[in-house]
């Protein structure tokens, strides 16, 4: 029963999303909501993470395999992309890049900065008790 | 004999499992970056389809039942987010700023990208979302008047391009902190590439997952005023 319980709580979540994404008039996905959601119901303790576990783990784990389907349907718009094929591939490739690189590097250098200005605080705690 | 395969349910799912499975063995043989499981997956897939003239739709009637697990999949992306909630908020300056950060350089690396290549406006608001999750960035293109399709399609290959490159473009950059490392790839690459941030660790992939909302939910504002520029 366990596995019935935590794939019906998930579902729920699912579920939810949907209704709201189908409700509200923004640009956000079921799984947006979802995430949010399921996200406030374990920090405010409605929900136990032990009750999903199981079962989100092995989502999780089996995700990579759910994008083939729709990356498979590019097959689809082949005909729309072949014309300008190298243009969009290079766009693709140099902005994913860029992105990666920009973005890994803002977050540790901010991260180092006030790692430092931590450990200043605290040697200067140090001296005032010295 | 080829109606009855084509009949079953189960066609569908088994071709991508098998590819998928073919594409773990590949990746575990030799471990190069450029034999991604997921991406070996989907060109053993695409190959079996246009080899045997096998239309799209007769293959999605299977593996729609694949597809209908991603809204669960994904939203259970919280759980990790949750377990290392206490770690997010202790750099919480340095998360935001790194995701807003990406969002500002995915727009203006395709802006700057679309001048070089003389895009049209079309054409250039088409690749605006081309960094967030698909659900989203495909309301994006079409609030912006963009191909819906081949913004889709880009969606999917940043991902998958993410999903192979993370590793390799971390270790080049040398981003080396396990946040930084989640930041850079759910901001670059949404929820395909999280699946692989997911497989590098716990913290990778919570970072990551929390990429994914919020890139998405600044790129529907930003791409908006970008999409003004051009």
């Amino acid at each position: 029963m366990k596995y019935v319980k935590q794939f019906l709580i998930i579902l729920a979540f699912s579920f939810g999303g949907e209704v709201l994404h189908t409700l509200l008039p923004l640009p956000i996905p079921a799984s947006i909501y979802g995430i949010i959601f399921l996200f406030l119901a374990l920090n405010f303790n409605l929900l136990a993470v032990d009750s999903i576990r199981e079962t989100s783990n092995f989502l999780i784990e089996i995700m990579p395999v759910l994008f083939i389907p729709a990356a498979v349907g590019i097959l689809e718009t082949w005909g729309l992309i072949r014309v300008k094929w190298a243009s969009y591939l290079v766009i693709t490739l140099f902005s994913t890049i860029i992105v990666m690189v920009v973005s890994g590097h803002v977050t540790q250098a901010i991260m180092r900065s006030d790692q430092k200005q931590e450990e200043q605080e605290q040697q200067e705690e140090q001296e005032e008790v010295a | 004999m080829k109606t009855i395969i084509l009949d079953s349910t189960y066609f569908g799912v088994l071709i991508s499992l098998g590819s998928y499975w073919i594409g773990t063995q590949l990746k575990k043989k030799w471990n190069i970056a450029l034999l991604n499981p997921l991406l070996i997956a989907i060109i053993l897939t695409m190959t079996f389809l246009v080899l045997f003239h096998i239309d799209y739709d007769t293959y999605y009637e299977g593996s729609k039942y694949i597809n209908y697990l991603l809204t669960p999949a994904t939203i259970c992306l919280a759980v990790p987010l949750y377990e290392q909630f206490e770690l997010l908020k202790k750099n919480i300056k340095a998360v935001m700023l790194g995701i807003s950060s990406g969002v500002i350089s995915s727009l203006g690396s395709v802006f700057l990208l679309a001048l070089l290549f003389h895009f049209d406006h079309k054409n250039y608001v088409t690749f605006l979302p081309k960094s967030i999750t698909t659900a989203i960035g495909m309301g994006v293109s079409q609030e912006l008047g963009g191909y819906v399709a081949i913004s889709t399609a880009v969606i999917i290959i940043t991902g998958v391009l993410g999903n192979m490159l993370a590793e390799t473009v971390c270790n080049v950059f040398r981003i080396t902190h396990p946040i930084a490392k989640g930041i850079a790839i759910g901001s670059a690459s949404h929820a395909v590439g999280t699946a692989r941030a997911m497989e590098m660790g716990e913290i990778e992939g919570a970072m990551s997952s929390l990429s994914i909302v919020v890139s998405g939910i600044l790129t529907v504002i930003g791409a908006s005023i970008f999409a003004q520029l051009l």
